[in-house]
């Protein structure tokens, strides 16, 4: 007679079923819903909307930012969840806090707030002038504000990881004569690239679809400074709803397939 | 507390609280620059009615951008009235929505427009670029803040007013485009709605003009206290003409139609041409207009009816997809 191998939390056909509820009503409906929508387009419909100029313009500029802001906060992170994990100093937990802020903010404020700041008139903006370049209203004022939204993604799936390697790996391999450098690269990096690539992931993914903090510094010139999510809203004004949608899907598949990507060299690492 | 005594409880208070609130409650769904107007408006109509031995009303105000709002009632925000910015959005309520019949407009005086307004131009002080007409926004080096007429709807009487000037003055259309085309050159940012634009120019001084709704001019001066912008009017300019509706469907359902067509024709009443008026909307009555003529500047404005025959022909024509505001961006 077979055993069955009981779990350690009992109730598993429960909770699988609340699970797959839970995400189709949130998660799995609601995108759904968006192909069934852009489906009554036919091929041809589709196509001529996600190949128009203006689209694939913003196409570019959208995912060119948000892999902009992801390397950033991927180089920066790193560096912020290195210093919260492995010094003590003075004011590291009100630090550690304000890593969330992002989160915490709604995205308009921020938006807003960094506009004023680095608008042409504001304080950093004229120092940007004066030395003969602009931030608000162009790609990099965009690529600013995701920066700023995505913050947390890098830092927050760092630290934990970082805080686990003991520090018995990087002393044993000093003791077997590794150089500060190849500690770093053979003993750090493999242990914390996997976690490293969700933070750039994510970071990345959040980017894309970000609307509310981007739409005051873009500037929103067609061709230029328009994002994708912006002509999601152009098209709904008019009433658009399919248009929309269409958009919508292009984005959805596009992200689908990075992420995917991401996943992939993910795995790959975790099992050399 | 068992789970059924909490249920029936909380069932029990749905059913008091439920039917009586709905009763007096009535949903006014606008756009952006209405906050002040209606905040105002809506103490004055409790007021009237309740002196009419009725029950106190409770007006909640929704703000917004117009197309917006439109979509948020059409996908089954239960307004009972919506003054929204464009007869073009309303539109969509009876094209899309079945909310309202189609001759919603014809229902109330005035194409159901209690007030109007127009688009005006707001300078920095002194104004440094001399800027006295449409002519002097196409010069090159003057920037323009304008929001964007595929998302926001004062950007689309902005747009018309200068294709109108044009068309009048150059006595062409395609020359019309030429000069709009011109003027857009001159635009270093789009923001997506009249408020957006408003930030843009004042709060982080970009531009050397704003293109404004007359009443935001007007306020934009007096938060600033009038000592760093001033208002230019152009020769001419475009009557603006948000209107009003009762949304049918709605109010049946929720049996407020009473309650709400009052509210709607309590705008045009002596008091509430004056709340209008004294938020720097342009009255239709007559005597309330002659009272607080010296408040708005005179000029000669082209109307959406009679110059581009209304918003079902300009919409598609000059906004949509592949219109002539893209096209404008396509050459480029």
């Amino acid at each position: 007679m077979s055993r069955r191998i009981s779990p350690v939390i009992p109730g598993f056909g429960l909770t699988l079923g609340y699970t797959l509820v839970y995400l189709s009503l949130l998660v799995l409906i609601p995108l759904g819903a968006m192909f069934v929508h852009a489906a009554q387009l036919s091929w041809g419909e589709f196509w001529a909307i996600i190949s128009a100029p203006r689209v694939l313009a913003a196409l570019k500029l959208s995912f060119a930012t948000a892999f902009a802001a992801a390397v950033i906060n991927g180089i920066i992170g790193t560096l912020l969840a290195w210093a919260l994990v492995r010094y003590t100093f003075p004011g590291r937990k009100v630090i550690d806090a304000m890593i969330d802020l992002p989160f915490a903010l709604p995205t308009a404020v921020a938006g807003i707030a960094l506009t004023a700041l680095y608008a042409p008139a504001g304080p950093v903006g004229q120092i940007a002038t004066w030395l003969g370049f602009k931030i608000a209203y162009t790609p990099l004022g965009i690529t600013l504000a995701l920066t700023f939204v995505t913050l947390p993604f890098v830092v927050r799936t760092l630290q934990p990881v970082l805080a686990d390697i003991p520090r018995e790996v990087e002393e044993a391999a000093a003791c077997l004569g590794a150089k500060p450098f190849q500690v770093f690269r053979h003993i750090l990096v493999p242990a914390l690239l996997p976690a490293w690539l969700t933070g750039f992931a994510l970071a990345f993914a959040r980017g894309v679809g970000e609307y509310g903090s981007v739409i005051f510094i873009a500037g929103n010139m067609p061709m230029k400074t328009e994002i994708l999510p912006l002509l999601i809203m152009v098209k709904l004004d008019q009433y658009d709803y399919t248009g929309a949608t269409a958009i919508g899907v292009l984005m959805l598949v596009v992200s689908f397939i990075l992420l995917l990507l991401i996943n992939l060299l993910q795995r790959r690492i975790e099992k050399p | 507390m068992s789970i059924r005594r909490f249920a029936l409880a909380a069932l029990a208070s749905a059913l008091i609280t439920g039917p009586a609130a709905a009763a007096t409650e009535i949903l006014n769904v606008s756009y952006d620059p209405t906050r002040e107007l209606y905040q105002e408006f809506n103490a004055a109509f409790n007021k009237h009615w309740t002196a009419q031995g009725k029950e106190a009303v409770t007006v909640q105000q929704s703000h917004g951008g117009s197309g917006k709002q439109a979509r948020a009632v059409i996908d089954g925000l239960r307004a009972d009235v919506v003054t929204l910015a464009l007869a073009g959005d309303i539109d969509e309520l009876n094209k899309l929505g079945k909310l309202i019949p189609a001759d919603w407009q014809s229902r109330l005086p005035q194409s159901s427009t209690p007030y109007t307004s127009t688009i005006v131009f707001l300078v920095r002080k002194g104004n440094p670029e001399g800027i006295k007409d449409w002519d002097d926004l196409v010069k090159p080096g003057v920037e323009v803040i304008t929001p964007n007429p595929k998302t926001s709807g004062g950007a689309r009487w902005n747009f018309l007013a200068a294709w109108a000037f044009a068309q009048q003055k150059y006595g062409s259309e395609a020359k019309a485009q030429e000069f709009v085309e011109k003027l857009y050159k001159n635009v270093p940012v789009l923001d997506t709605g009249a408020r957006g634009s408003t930030i843009t120019f004042v709060n982080n001084q970009i531009g050397d003009v704003l293109l404004a709704w007359e009443n935001e001019a007007f306020l934009a001066l007096k938060e600033q206290g009038g000592d760093q912008f001033e208002i230019v009017a152009p020769s001419l300019s475009i009557l603006a003409e948000p209107p009003v509706a009762v949304v049918d469907k709605n109010v049946d359902k929720k049996g407020t139609r009473e309650v709400a067509t009052a509210y709607l024709n309590y705008l045009y009443s002596e008091e509430g041409q004056r709340i209008a008026a004294k938020n720097f909307y342009r009255p239709r009555n007559e005597a309330v207009a002659a009272e607080y003529a010296k408040q708005f500047p005179q000029l000669k404005l082209v109307t959406i009816d009679q110059d581009f025959n209304g918003w079902k022909t300009a919409q598609p024509k000059f906004f949509n997809d592949g219109g002539i505001f893209d096209q404008i961006y396509q050459a480029q």
